[in-house]
């Protein structure tokens, strides 16, 4: 083999490997970083793991918002009108949320309470997010198995 | 070895491709209108506030508003006063969605009931067969109790113009 | 009065010419009739001016409130002041899609006009790829998207709004930027489907598609970097990158073409990296295609996302599988024929450049596999899964940081080999002087020692300095900075303003990232608060009326000391037509830092939620991007790319030039 030909194969190699290592370590980051959707009845359920970041979608459910007259402490409940998760959070609310509106809540679920660190709502009223929609379809789905087993 | 490389790249994009194209039919609303053109799926439900049993008998022969709404949707309130202005022209029969009796009827009692009846549906089952996404949806339902238009979101002018008025015409 | 039947009359037009300018040009090309070859220019101009016509049409419309028109009653209202009118064209699917069109023609019609150096045959070859690509959109837009459907007879005296996150100075200049650059790409993919096409993969094809990169690439980095600030103060909470989906379909292809920038280098200089150019160039057009349909289809959720309707989505799926699939195809089929065989040293401008390729190449496709993964998974039965900015934080500041010292060490190196330690022993002593300052900085800045900090400031430096170093040298060799600046290729005086633009992007992102002083909390009128060295005083709280918005205004005075500093009003306000509700935050922007004041929602009793923050260097970010486009503008004002090839300047010429170098 002429030097051209070997340093071509040395370069080729250098740029399949380093693709390859990279490739690994990003799907590695990958894995530790998602963040899996879950229901309010899987939560009610315990399906959820504890204290790992999840996301719940949901709607807001009527007269649950409660504030905390002192602070930006605000908890409410996200329900599929199946089950309700309560949800504590502190800071801003997005500017589209609103009791009987959809929401996207990013947290963990510790001792029986979901504790958001982030709580995301679009902005259009006419608007589900996919996964709230996700949600009330499955929660749908349990109620007419119900219905048809009565 | 040449060879084999040069037709890596589309071969990568072509798996990625098929992924697209899974992706498409995966969305929720991948199917919007699969309703229009047949007739409202059989129900069985009972009255808002009687409870007496409702069927797909008891829908109005003339064209009508099928109005999916509930009390925990803002939107409902907006095309309320549109809906009641409309309800002179039309019978509306309101589906109420994955909603409480009494939030329902405080609800009505407090903006007005401009509707023929209320078809109750708190599990939501009537919103799945009708391939409901969530609320306010209206069907519009000609003379013969055929779906001729959905329309999701706010009921206004625009949507009386595009999707209610042709029907109407057509009855007459 | 203009009918909007002219602008769609005009469309279909602007579809025909399409067609015939791939197809004739094309004919012409391999029939060897120049007749047919000679048509393309004027078809490129022809189409360019029908959908300026079309353009037209649709803003005389918006402005002249014709709500006949579905996309002008749907994105508009009476109460819309007209420069909002302008850019509501462009403000949703249909109209974004006219530009987008537009766009593509005025490339075609750049394309004519500055090609006499190139072959005629090559240029009508380059035109119909551009006419194949128009014609894919244009039939996209006038089967799926026609912005110029009327709702007749019943027209609505009033339209429904333009969406309130689009009614922002930023919206104007934001779309067309980016656009610009998008479609920019697709020259350099034009150029490099000819080549492959016609079979003549030399050295040339690198340089005449170079300048066209660099110019979308400029535009590319300028749209990002307005969406950025945009974002920053537009959509809310002071963030300036969400990793959102959307953004990163914009993040990709740059990433791409900063890569084929790079390659395209080595390519005209030397001969090299063929078939690997060729390929970036195909991806960055690609993956640009990929955006929109990512943004447009609906498969991915993002907030700011144009409303999904899946059959739009199959078509842009089925023309990108034909655009990508049939280049790819071709790729394959003709690069095992381009490749020349070239030494280069272990260490040389080529290895640095090639590692630079690899970084930007890992980057790329780990925002790619992020953005996609949720799709993926859900693909595969997987469930719903999202991912979020620790992911791609996670990838990018590593990779950033060793890109950085490649782009310290590449300039200072020499072509073929550069074996001699003497180049980089100034890159040595810097980066001893730059870790001392990134030491000392975190202390200066706040008194307390961060990693992240020290770190990033001092690659920031260094690659600064690295930079300056380079610009010394020649200035050295040169004798004096006035000759450097007028003998030196302009490239390299747009690559040293691109790389210190990168530093002071840098050096941005660290401050923000890790000395954000951030505070929510609850005020009333007469509550004071401290931010870092102010203290916030919330005096007034009032209803103001705006054109087509009624707003709850606050007004805080900021004092430094016992000074006023400065009196804002921030807002949140509500938009009549639609009821949407926006967050319009009082930013004071200053060289150093930027006060933040946004108010969140009403608590009671006349308390708002309000959040104060403070954002250290945020604006070098947005700085840094401008100096990566400006360097791109200069590069191309190069005056070898206007010489004639008939001449046919042997490479060595160009390569004594840059021999200079060193």
């Amino acid at each position: 083999m002429n030097p051209k030909r070997k340093q071509r194969l040395y370069v080729i190699f250098g740029l399949v490997g380093g693709l390859g290592v990279a490739v690994g370590l990003v799907m590695y980051a990958l894995s530790q970083n998602i963040n899996l959707f879950f229901t309010p009845t899987q939560i009610a359920g315990g399906q959820a793991p504890e204290a790992q970041m999840i996301r719940v979608g949901g709607m807001v459910a009527e007269g649950t918002v409660y504030r905390n007259p002192e602070s930006l402490e605000v908890a409410f409940d996200v329900t599929d009108f199946d089950h309700n998760v309560r949800v504590t959070y502190s800071g801003i609310l997005p500017d589209l949320f609103r009791e009987g509106q959809g929401v996207v809540v990013q947290g963990r679920v510790s001792q029986g309470t979901f504790q958001a660190t982030e709580v995301l709502a679009k902005h259009d009223e006419n608007y589900m997010p996919p996964e709230v929609t996700e949600a009330l379809r499955q929660s749908g789905q349990l109620d007419k198995m119900k219905g048809m087993g009565q | 070895m040449k060879r084999l490389w040069v037709w890596m790249p589309l071969g990568i994009f072509l798996i990625l491709a098929a992924f697209f194209f899974r992706g498409l039919s995966l969305d929720p609303n991948a199917q919007p209108s699969a309703l229009i053109g047949q007739p409202v799926p059989p129900f069985q439900l009972t009255d808002l506030y009687s409870g007496r049993a409702l069927t797909n008998a008891d829908l109005p022969t003339e064209p009508f508003l099928l109005n999916v709404w509930a009390s925990w949707c803002i939107t409902c309130q907006v095309e309320h006063p549109y809906l009641t202005e409309l309800s002179e022209t039309m019978p509306i029969i309101g589906l109420n969605y994955k909603d409480t009796t009494s939030a329902a009827t405080n609800w009505l009692a407090n903006l007005g009931d401009p509707y023929t009846f209320h078809l109750f549906d708190p599990s939501g089952g009537m919103g799945l067969d009708l391939g409901v996404a969530g609320a306010p949806e209206t069907f519009v339902v000609d003379a013969d109790g055929i779906i001729r238009a959905r329309i999701q979101g706010e009921v206004n002018q625009r949507a009386f113009e595009a999707d209610i008025e042709p029907v109407l015409r057509g009855a007459r | 009065m203009m009918t909007p039947e002219i602008g769609h009359y005009a469309l279909v037009l602007a579809f025909a010419l399409a067609i015939c300018q791939s197809v004739f040009p094309l004919y012409g090309y391999f029939t060897k009739q120049d007749g047919f070859v000679a048509t393309a220019k004027p078809l490129a101009n022809l189409q360019g001016l029908a959908l300026l016509i079309s353009f037209i049409v649709l803003t005389a419309g918006f402005l002249s409130h014709d709500f006949t028109i579905k996309y002008v009653a749907d994105n508009s209202n009476l109460n819309l002041p007209w420069y909002f009118r302008m850019s509501a064209v462009w403000g949703a699917h249909e109209g974004s899609l006219l530009l987008w069109a537009l766009i593509l023609a005025f490339w075609g019609v750049a394309v004519a006009f500055f090609s006499q150096g190139i072959p005629e045959r090559m240029a009508a070859l380059v035109l119909s790829v551009m006419g194949m690509i128009a014609v894919g959109f244009l039939a996209f837009m006038l089967f799926t998207s026609n912005p110029f459907v009327r709702i007749l007879p019943f027209a609505p005296a009033n339209g429904s709004d333009l969406n309130p996150l689009l009614q922002d100075p930023g919206l104007i200049f934001h779309p067309p930027m980016l656009y610009m650059g998008y479609v920019g790409l697709s020259v350099a993919f034009a150029f490099a489907m000819a080549s492959l096409i016609s079979g003549e993969l030399n050295e040339k094809w690198a340089r005449w598609s170079r300048p066209w990169t660099t110019v979308a690439w400029a535009f590319l980095t300028l749209g990002i970097g307005l969406g950025s600030w945009w974002a920053y103060y537009e959509l809310g909470w002071g963030g300036w990158w969400f990793w959102d989906p959307v953004e990163n379909a914009s993040l990709i292809p740059w990433l791409v073409a900063t890569a084929l920038m790079h390659s395209l280098a080595v390519t005209e200089k030397r001969g090299l990296f063929r078939s690997w150019t060729l390929l970036l160039a195909i991806a960055a057009f690609s993956l640009s295609l990929l955006g929109t349909f990512l943004v447009r289809s609906g498969v991915l959720t993002s907030v700011h996302a144009f409303a999904n309707d899946p059959d739009r989505g199959v078509f842009i799926l089925a023309f990108l599988v034909l655009v990508v699939g049939s280049s790819l195809t071709l790729f394959a089929v003709r690069a095992s024929t381009v490749s020349k065989p070239g030494e280069f040293g272990w260490v040389s401008r080529e290895s640095f450049l090639l590692f630079n390729n690899l970084i930007l190449t890992v980057m790329a496709v780990s925002v790619l596999l992020g953005t996609l993964y949720p799709l993926l998974v859900d693909s595969l039965g997987g469930g719903k899964v999202s991912v979020g900015p620790p992911f791609f934080n996670a990838v990018f500041v590593p990779l950033t940081a060793i890109l950085v010292s490649g782009m310290a060490f590449g300039p200072l190196s020499n072509w073929r080999s550069s074996d001699d330690p003497k180049l980089f022993r100034p890159l040595i002593v810097t980066l001893i002087v730059s870790v001392v300052a990134g030491l000392v900085w975190p202390f200066v800045h706040d008194g307390q020692f961060s990693i992240p900090t020290a770190i990033g400031v001092t690659v920031a430096l260094w690659l600064a300095i690295a930079t300056v170093i380079d610009l010394v040298r020649k200035v050295r060799s040169y004798g004096g900075l006035g000759v450097t600046l007028s003998r030196v290729e302009k490239g390299t005086i747009g690559m040293w303003l691109a790389h210190f633009g990168v530093a002071v992007m840098i050096f941005g992102v660290v401050m923000v990232e890790n000395h954000t002083v951030h505070r929510d909390l609850r005020m009333g009128v007469g509550d004071t608060q401290t931010l870092g060295q102010y203290d916030v005083i919330m005096t007034d709280l009032k209803v103001i009326d705006g054109p087509n918005f009624v707003s709850d205004a606050a007004t805080f005075e900021i004092y430094q000391g016992d000074r006023l500093y400065k009196t804002v009003m921030p807002e949140k306000r509500r938009y009549d037509a639609s009821g949407m509700i926006m967050t319009e935050a009082a930013i004071d922007s200053g060289f150093t830092r930027d006060l933040y004041i946004a108010m969140g929602e009403p608590l009671g009793g006349g308390d708002w939620a309000v959040r104060l923050s403070i954002k250290p260097y945020v604006d070098w970010i947005w700085a840094g991007a401008l100096l990566m486009g400006i360097g791109g503008f200069v590069a191309i004002t190069d005056k070898r790319y206007r010489r004639r090839v008939t001449r046919n300047t042997p490479d060595t010429e160009v390569a004594g030039v840059d021999g200079a170098r060193a």
